[in-house]
Order: C-alpha cells, then sequence, then structure tokens
C-alpha cells in the first residue's frame, strides 16, 4: 500500500527530470531544483513512516532550509548581481 | 527586554525540534541559543511589547486557518486548469496597492499571496505590489487590489499595526 | 484507529497533489506559470504528507518534528518562488506570447 505513495512520488521526480532535461531557459531548470527539493521532504516523511524512526525528520528539515538557501543564490544569480548585496 | 525575548524563541525552537529533556541537550540548547544571539541578534525585526499583546496573538491564530482554507482553494484551482485539456490560462502581470506600512505586515501578505488561488509576488516597492496572476480579469489597480489583497488586509492591519 | 485513517486519507491526498503540481511543470507553458503549480501544489502536498505523519504519530518526537517541518516547507517555499520570479524577470525572460498584460516591465523600462 505504501509503496504505492513511492512509486507515485517517484513517477513526479521522472516528470520534473524530463522538464529539467528540456529547458528551454535556466530558469525552468532552477524551479525545477527547488521542486526536487520539496519533493525530497516528501520522501523523508514517507521513510519515517514506514520505519518509525525519527531521524529522518531531521534530514527533511535541513533538506527544506538548504534547498531554500540554493534557490535564494540561484534566483541572485540569475538576476545577475553580486552575491554580498 | 528584547534579547530575553529572542532566547525565549531559540531556545524553544531547540526545544521542538531535540524534544527530549537530557542535561546534555539543555546545556547544548543554551550555548547554541547565545552564540546565535551574539552573531546575528542584531537583524531580528522582534518587538516583546507588540509580539506579547493578546489581542494581537488572538488574530494571529485566527489567520492560520483562514489561510489554511484559502490555499486549499487554491490548490484546487490550479489543478484544475493543469488537468483540464484546454489549459484555461490567461496570465500576466499585475499592479496592486496596499495600505499595509510596517515591513513585517508586507511580508506576510506577499507571502499569503503567493500561496493564495493562482498568484505570484514578483517584486515589492514602496506600497505597490507586482503580482502574476494566472487568470486575469478586471482593468485596472482598483480591481486588482480588491480581488487580490482585500480578504487579507483587514486581519494583517489588526495583527501588526 | 480513526486518527490513522484520517492520517493516511490526508496522505493520500498529499501526493496526488505532488502529482498534479508535477503534471503542471510539465505542461504550462512558461516560467512563471511553472512557478504557480511549484509553489501550490507541490508545497501544500509536501506539507499535507508532514501533518498526516503527524496526526498517525501523534505527540512524539517524529510527530512533533513533522509540524515544525511542515511550518518550515511552508514559510521558505513562497519566499524562494518570489526570489525566483523576480530574479528570472530581471535576467530578462519573456512572458508566455498568450499573456494579456505585464505592468512590471511596462513601469520599469531602462531602470536597470
Amino acid at each position: 500500500m505504501i509503496n504505492i505513495l513511492i512509486y507515485v512520488l517517484l513517477f513526479s521526480v521522472a516528470l520534473c527530470i524530463y522538464r529539467m532535461g528540456k529547458g528551454p531557459t535556466p530558469p525552468d531548470r532552477a524551479v525545477t531544483l527547488d521542486i526536487l527539493g520539496t519533493l525530497m521532504v516528501g520522501f523523508c516523511a514517507i521513510l519515517a513512516l514506514i520505519t518509525g524512526k525519527d531521524f529522518y525528520m531531521n534530514i527533511a528539515i535541513s533538506w527544506a532550509l538548504l534547498s531554500y538557501v540554493g534557490s535564494i543564490a540561484i534566483a541572485k544569480f540569475l538576476e545577475n548581481r553580486s552575491f554580498d548585496e | 527586554m528584547k534579547f530575553i525575548g529572542e532566547f525565549i524563541i531559540l531556545f524553544g525552537v531547540w526545544l521542538l525540534l531535540t524534544w527530549s529533556l537530557a542535561p546534555a541537550q539543555l546545556i547544548a540548547g543554551v550555548v547554541i541559543s547565545l552564540l546565535v544571539i551574539g552573531l546575528v541578534g542584531d537583524m531580528f525585526l522582534f518587538k516583546a511589547g507588540r509580539a506579547l499583546n493578546p489581542i494581537r496573538i488572538f488574530w494571529m491564530i485566527m489567520y492560520i486557518p483562514y489561510l489554511i482554507w484559502y490555499i486549499i482553494l487554491a490548490n484546487l484551482d490550479v489543478a484544475y486548469r493543469v488537468i483540464h485539456p484546454d489549459l484555461p490560462i490567461r496570465p500576466g502581470i499585475v499592479k496592486v496597492k496596499t495600505s499595509l506600512t510596517t515591513d513585517m505586515a508586507k511580508t506576510f501578505l506577499a507571502n499569503s499571496i503567493t500561496l493564495t488561488p493562482g498568484t505570484l509576488t514578483v517584486d515589492i516597492k514602496g506600497d505597490e505590489l507586482y503580482i502574476h496572476w494566472i487568470y486575469v480579469h478586471g482593468n485596472n489597480v482598483k480591481d486588482w487590489s480588491k480581488a487580490i489583497i482585500g480578504r487579507f488586509e483587514p486581519i494583517l492591519r489588526r495583527i501588526f499595526e | 484507529m480513526f486518527w490513522d485513517t484520517a492520517g493516511y486519507t490526508i496522505i493520500v491526498i498529499g501526493v496526488l497533489f505532488d502529482l498534479l503540481g508535477c503534471i503542471g511543470l510539465v505542461r504550462l507553458p512558461d516560467v512563471y506559470n511553472r512557478l504557480q503549480a511549484a509553489t501550490k501544489c507541490v508545497t501544500l502536498g509536501t506539507a499535507f504528507l508532514l501533518f498526516g505523519l503527524f496526526l498517525i504519530n501523534g505527540f512524539g518526537a517524529l510527530g512533533i518534528k513533522a509540524l515544525v517541518c511542515a511550518a518550515a516547507v511552508l514559510i521558505t517555499s513562497p519566499t524562494g518562488a518570489h526570489a525566483l520570479a523576480r530574479g528570472s524577470h530581471r535576467g530578462g525572460v519573456k512572458l508566455w506570447e498568450g499573456s494579456v498584460i505585464d505592468k512590471y516591465a511596462e513601469e520599469n523600462e531602462g531602470v536597470d
């Protein structure tokens, strides 16, 4: 039953990777990277549901925050601004 | 006073994250909270007298379910547009004017807009917000402002101003 | 038992929203519309997943951490989407040709 949820999430990741390969502009790929980070939090939640271990949530929290910092850095780069503004 | 408020918030987050009362965890939490305050304590937008006012806290608690209801409506709306075979979208960037003045209120307004029906904040300049809308209707600033931010402004004004 | 059923229902709804968000990512025409699908469907889907985890596990270490994680996702995701939209507009990415209006480009010509 829970395996079906994992397959659905994997199919979502496959759709994201299709968009990441197709482009056509750099911001599209950046958006896809942002979504992949959020989906990874979902994977951690389902793994925690299966195993009942709570350290998966530590991974999920740090992954969410690091993915956010990465998106901000890529956005600044796309805007042609310096990083120390 | 500001220092104590910051310490309570940081230590509370530490307790939620570790969720244990072992002495080692508590000591590590105190040390790390003090370290964070020493490094970036000046950046906090925190005023103890205003944040602890019970009326503001009451409206904040009322605002959360209100926002979640609109977020769910937004999801159904966007999901309908995505799976409809003809893609019924009419996108564009519009401008709205807000009457909120504090930075905190504008930040919450922008985040609420981004999470609700088909709208995405692109930029803020003074009291003007530029918003990408997935299905534009109306044709001047007044119509757009009423349709997009009319439902959040009264409550946010009670919380933050 | 009731909370288990409610939690699993919410988790299934959340995963379906994730899937719809990714279908939107493939089908919608330009980067701004794709960001709409990303910030709404995928964020709410993951928040639902974490909230369902909280309903199943209750007030233990796992449930509370799931709530904290849901709050982190709900706060950071719109901010990141806003930064990406602003960055791509200023970086020169045009709107889809079916768009009806672009106030931001009209009022900021030659500012940069």
